[in-house]
């Protein structure tokens, strides 16, 4: 290179400007554009990754619809839809925190870092109250799945013991991020507050999405209390019909209330055994009947897939999650800055295709 | 000396210029009104689940999730403003997904037989049986225990 293009000096690599420019790289630019290009590269990757699980999803949707049908109901597309939003706000806080790298605004890109953080730990909060709900009434995987026409088993009402252990990692999270925030407060480091504040409310959301989740759910398990006793009522009528098909979805939504609301009625067995004797009467023309589905591993087979999607997704907010406190950590040491803006730019990309995928899941799995 | 007033200079024509080196900060409008197209978009696809509409449904909610799709990576991920390259390379994956799942559903009636639904007892269905049996059991021994003292 010709020192008159040069004007980083004699040293060739310019450290004083440019500390994080590597040295086989010409300039900046070239460095952010080979970066973006092996980011874009990775997500391809990703892309790939997920769609042999979106492959399962439409094989097995397309030969059993009505298992689809059947199991979806047992989602709470409310939860997903906030937790849509969520992910959506988390994006919009992310593509900011990108704009405030390149202009070079520090206090800037550590909001916008910790309000993405924030986000994705009020997902999780949110996902494990849905998750432990439905391990506390058997809708699990293929094989360990258990019929929802059977009584349930008695448990104590209250809050499900899955969540308490799963909240476990997160409070101990919230203990020791509060310890060294008020370490960073009491000895005056002002930048290690700026990481540890953001960490401790980090994991405080946890705790918010865990508490909107289960509002969310007991305000649903309210309505359908309520609901239960004209259900019960309008299907013994609607046997009298020739409308298999409307049946079934009046059974489907009277069997989601009689789970949903669980908790009150989880002691109280002959309900269940009311809803299990007029179920097994149900025959669809031409249809399995949701006995046959619920028996059959079909429904086992949608959780399976349920799971897996929703958990590897779950897993990539996690390693989100990750880069995203190393970034909060280089942000409040001023690495960022209109030349080297490209971690915050990368790690956007990443954080944008996991929203992405969630977009699709959403609809394909809650929505049916 | 004379290197440090070069960058100088450089940084001067940067903040006159507003240009960011090859930088492209978004405007915030741009970004606030794209997250609340996604928002609008999320409440049209809860709204349109609620309508019975068949096998359109289906279409109907990829349809609204691919312009959801579109948005992000068009505005949040930038590629508006990235180099082609950038984007033929991410878009290419979607012809690879189209061929992997296209081929797999085409060939699903081969292994038709490998993928049906198989009868399995639930085991909260077993245990509930097994449970009234025991109780049964428990019972009978209850009284032939109670026999026993009298």
């Amino acid at each position: 290179m010709s020192h008159s293009s040069d004007t980083h000096g004699h040293d060739g690599h310019g450290h004083d400007h440019m500390p994080f420019q590597a040295h086989h790289f010409d300039d900046p630019e070239q460095q952010f554009d080979s970066g973006k290009l092996g980011m874009w590269l990775f997500l391809v990757t990703e892309v790939l990754f997920f769609s042999g699980m979106f492959c399962a999803y439409a094989l097995y949707r397309s030969r059993n619809p009505e298992v689809w049908q059947f199991s979806s109901q047992y989602l709470n597309a409310t939860l997903g839809a906030f937790n849509t939003g969520v992910l959506l706000f988390s994006s919009l806080s992310m593509a900011w925190g990108v704009r405030c790298a390149q202009l070079r605004q520090r206090t800037g890109l550590v909001v916008s870092l910790a309000v993405t953080l924030g986000c994705a730990s009020i997902f999780l909060g949110v996902k494990a109250v849905e998750y432990t709900h439905k391990w506390d009434i058997g809708l699990l995987p293929a094989g360990t799945y258990e019929s929802q026409f059977a009584p349930l088993p008695e448990h104590g009402s209250g809050l499900s013991p899955w969540l308490i252990n799963l909240s476990i990692v997160p409070a101990l999270f919230v203990v020791g991020f509060a310890i060294w925030y008020v370490v960073t407060m009491v000895k005056g480091q002002k930048r290690e507050s700026e990481v540890s504040g953001p960490m401790l409310v980090t994991a405080l959301c946890y705790f918010v999405g865990v508490g909107v989740g289960l509002a969310f759910q007991n305000a649903e398990a309210k309505d359908h209390g309520s609901e239960h006793s004209v259900a019960a009522v309008s299907t013994d009528a609607e046997h009298m019909d020739d409308h298999g098909a409307h049946d079934s979805e009046s059974l489907d939504k009277h069997d989601e209330a009689s789970h949903e609301g669980d908790d009150r009625h989880a002691g109280d067995p002959t309900l269940a055994l009311v809803s299990t004797s007029v179920r097994h009467d149900v025959v669809v023309p031409g249809a399995p009947t949701l006995a046959e589905i619920d028996q059959r591993g079909g429904a086992g087979l949608f959780f399976s897939i349920y799971y897996c999607m929703t958990g590897v997704h779950a897993i990539h907010i996690l390693g989100g999650m990750v880069v995203l406190t190393w970034l909060l950590v280089r942000a409040t040491k001023d690495h960022f800055n209109e030349q080297y803006f490209g971690p915050v730019d990368y790690v956007g990309l990443y954080w944008h295709l996991v929203d992405l995928i969630w977009i699709y899941l959403f609809p394909l799995l809650y929505l049916i | 000396m004379e290197l440090n007033a070069i960058d100088m200079s450089d940084h001067a024509t940067h903040a006159v210029n507003e240009h960011h080196g090859f930088a492209h900060p978004a405007p915030v409008w741009q970004l606030l009104a794209v997250f609340f197209a996604l928002i609008v978009l999320t409440f049209l696809t809860v709204l349109q689940s609620t309508f019975e509409l068949g096998n359109l449904e289906l279409g109907l909610s990829l349809f609204i999730a691919t312009i959801k799709a579109a948005l992000v990576i068009m505005f949040f991920m930038h590629m508006l403003h990235d180099k082609p390259l950038n984007a033929i390379v991410f878009l290419s994956s979607f012809i690879f997904v189209a061929l992997f799942l296209g081929f797999t559903l085409m060939d699903a009636g081969a292994y038709r037989d490998s993928i049906e639904l198989k009868e399995v007892d639930s085991p909260r269905a077993v245990r509930a049986t097994e449970t009234e049996h025991s109780a049964e059991a428990e019972a009978t021994a209850g009284d032939a225990a109670a026999e026993e003292v009298h």
